[in-house]
Parts: structure tokens; sequence; C-alpha cells
């Protein structure tokens, strides 16, 4: 495969920013797959058998529904489409053999996508200056996503843990978009890794 | 304005994008009937209270919806996907009988 290189190598520098206790971390996550499923008009349960049985991710039927793992993840985003990432490559192209074309549509956005991750105590504060969402554990649940947008950025935002979320941003605004999450981070202290 | 999508749930109005009226019958497009044309480009009910019509989440699940606004009071009282729309439609002018 061709290798993925990171929007973000020029500016991502590792290190604590501010002094006392951390209130937010920043990492990319750079997932070696990162890949969009649409199921036709009533194929959504079709496709998200197959996405059960590709990645082993038992997604949740109904709006936003997802599930997070170490290494994978899958959201719904909007009616009938998932996002799925995995760490390893090669989702891309084993998942067209089981989504054939009357059930849906498969596309590849490994190189198309930049991850980043904020987690921690603050991570819901910082992200509610950007997004007129509400963060809160029971509006959000573990596993849950959504399609939302940042002036002209749109972001697939998962939360993948209590105090983390993922966020995916199209690669030519993840520069500036990082630029603006450390700004926006500088407030509760944030560390880069 | 708030818009709740009956995917995403409620968003800021400046997530989506107004589609105009909803009901417009486009003519085939080999027609050459200027009235007609002329009917869909131009004609629109104006509505002052309960008006018909769609918008696209534009900035979140994309998808198109039909709504009912009170063009007075800007209350919503009905949104869902455009797609299963099922609410009868109004009759346009154009259609009414002369
Ligand atoms: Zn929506």
């Amino acid at each position: 495969m061709v290798d993925q290189l990171s929007p973000l190598a020029p500016v991502l520098t590792p290190g604590r920013q501010g002094q006392g206790p951390m209130g937010v971390v920043l990492a990319e996550i750079a997932p070696g797959s990162i890949v969009q499923v649409a199921a036709w008009a009533g194929q959504e349960s079709a496709l998200i058998a197959i996405v059960r049985d590709a990645t082993g991710l038992a997604l949740p039927d109904g709006a936003g529904g997802g599930i997070a793992t170490d290494t994978k993840a899958a959201f719904g985003f909007a009616p009938g489409k998932f996002l799925l990432a995995d760490q390893e490559e090669g989702l891309a192209a084993a998942l067209p053999k089981a989504v054939t074309s009357a059930l849906g549509t498969v596309t590849d956005l490994s190189h198309g996508r930049t991850v980043i991750r904020i987690s921690g105590t603050r991570a819901e504060w910082v992200l509610a200056k950007f997004f007129a969402i509400d963060f809160s554990l029971p509006a959000l649940p573990v596993g849950a996503g959504l399609s939302t947008v940042h002036h002209d950025i749109f972001a697939q935002i998962q939360r993948s843990g209590a105090d983390q979320f993922d966020i995916y941003v199209f690669r030519s605004f993840a520069r500036s978009f990082w630029k603006s999450l450390c700004h926006a981070s500088e407030e509760v202290n944030y560390e880069v890794r | 304005m708030i818009i709740t999508c009956p995917y995403c749930g409620p968003r800021d109005s400046s997530e989506f994008v107004y589609q105009g009226e909803d009901g417009r019958t486009r003519p085939d497009p080999a027609s050459t009937d200027q009235a007609a044309w002329n009917a869909y480009v131009y004609d629109r009910v104006n509505t002052a209270g309960e008006h018909e019509e769609i918008w696209q989440h534009s900035g979140g699940c994309r998808a198109h919806l039909r709504l009912v606004r009170n063009t007075l009071t800007h209350k919503i009282s009905s949104v869902s996907m455009a797609r299963h729309a099922t609410v009868p439609r109004r009759r346009r002018k154009a259609e009414t009988p002369a």
C-alpha cells in the first residue's frame, strides 16, 4: 500500500503546554483503514451484518449508533451510512467483496481523512467551543457518532471513551483544525502525544 | 432557529441549506413549454403561515428534509425525511383551476 503521510507532521510536536494539570490530551490516531459504507434503502440490516462479519464490530441499529475498540471503530453518521476505521490496512480492499452493488457502496477514505483524538476531563468543554452539540454522556453515549460542521470544516465525531472523542476531518483541513484545537485547548492546558 | 433533524437531532439552522418550496413539479427536461418552465422557476405560493418546504442538512447527515414551518412565527410543526414524505401536498397556484 502507499504510505500514509500525515498533514499534521509539520505542526504536531509532542509535549506539554501550560502549567499544572493537563485538561486534555491531543493526538493523531492515524488508522490504516478508513472506509465509508452506505446501504441502499432497505438494505441497512444486511450491511450491518456484513460489517459485523468483516470487522467483528456489532453496530447497534439506530441513528448515530456505534462501537469502538482499541484498534477498530464503526458508527452511523447519516441514514444508511457508516464510517469504519481499523488500525490495520486492507478494509477497503476486503469489503467490496461482501458489499455488492445490489446492497450498497464502499468508499475508501484512508488517505482522505485525518483522525484527531481529544481526551481528558476537559474534552467536552473544548469541543463545545467548536460545535453546537450536546457532548454530555447521556446525549452522546460511548461508541455513538455524529456529523456536524465547524464553519466550513465538516467533522464526523465518535465518542470512543467516557472522556475521549475521535474527530474525522478532511485531510486538507486537518492542519488548520489541529491548530484551532490547540488554541482552544490552551485555556485548560494540553498535552500533545 | 433550531431544526430537529430526524436523524441528527436538534441542530442550529446554520447547519442547513434552504432548498425552496416543496411541491414544485419539474417539467420534462425535453419540454419546450415556456409557461410550464416559467411556473417551475418563478411561481411560488409565498404562504404567510404554514409553509411546506425542503431543507438539506448539509452540515450534518446531508439528508433532504421536508419541513412545515410557519413563516409568521418560524415555528416548525413537522420535520420528516423528504424521501419518506407522506403528507399530501397542497395544490400549487398554477394547478388551481381557473
Ligand atoms: Zn441530519
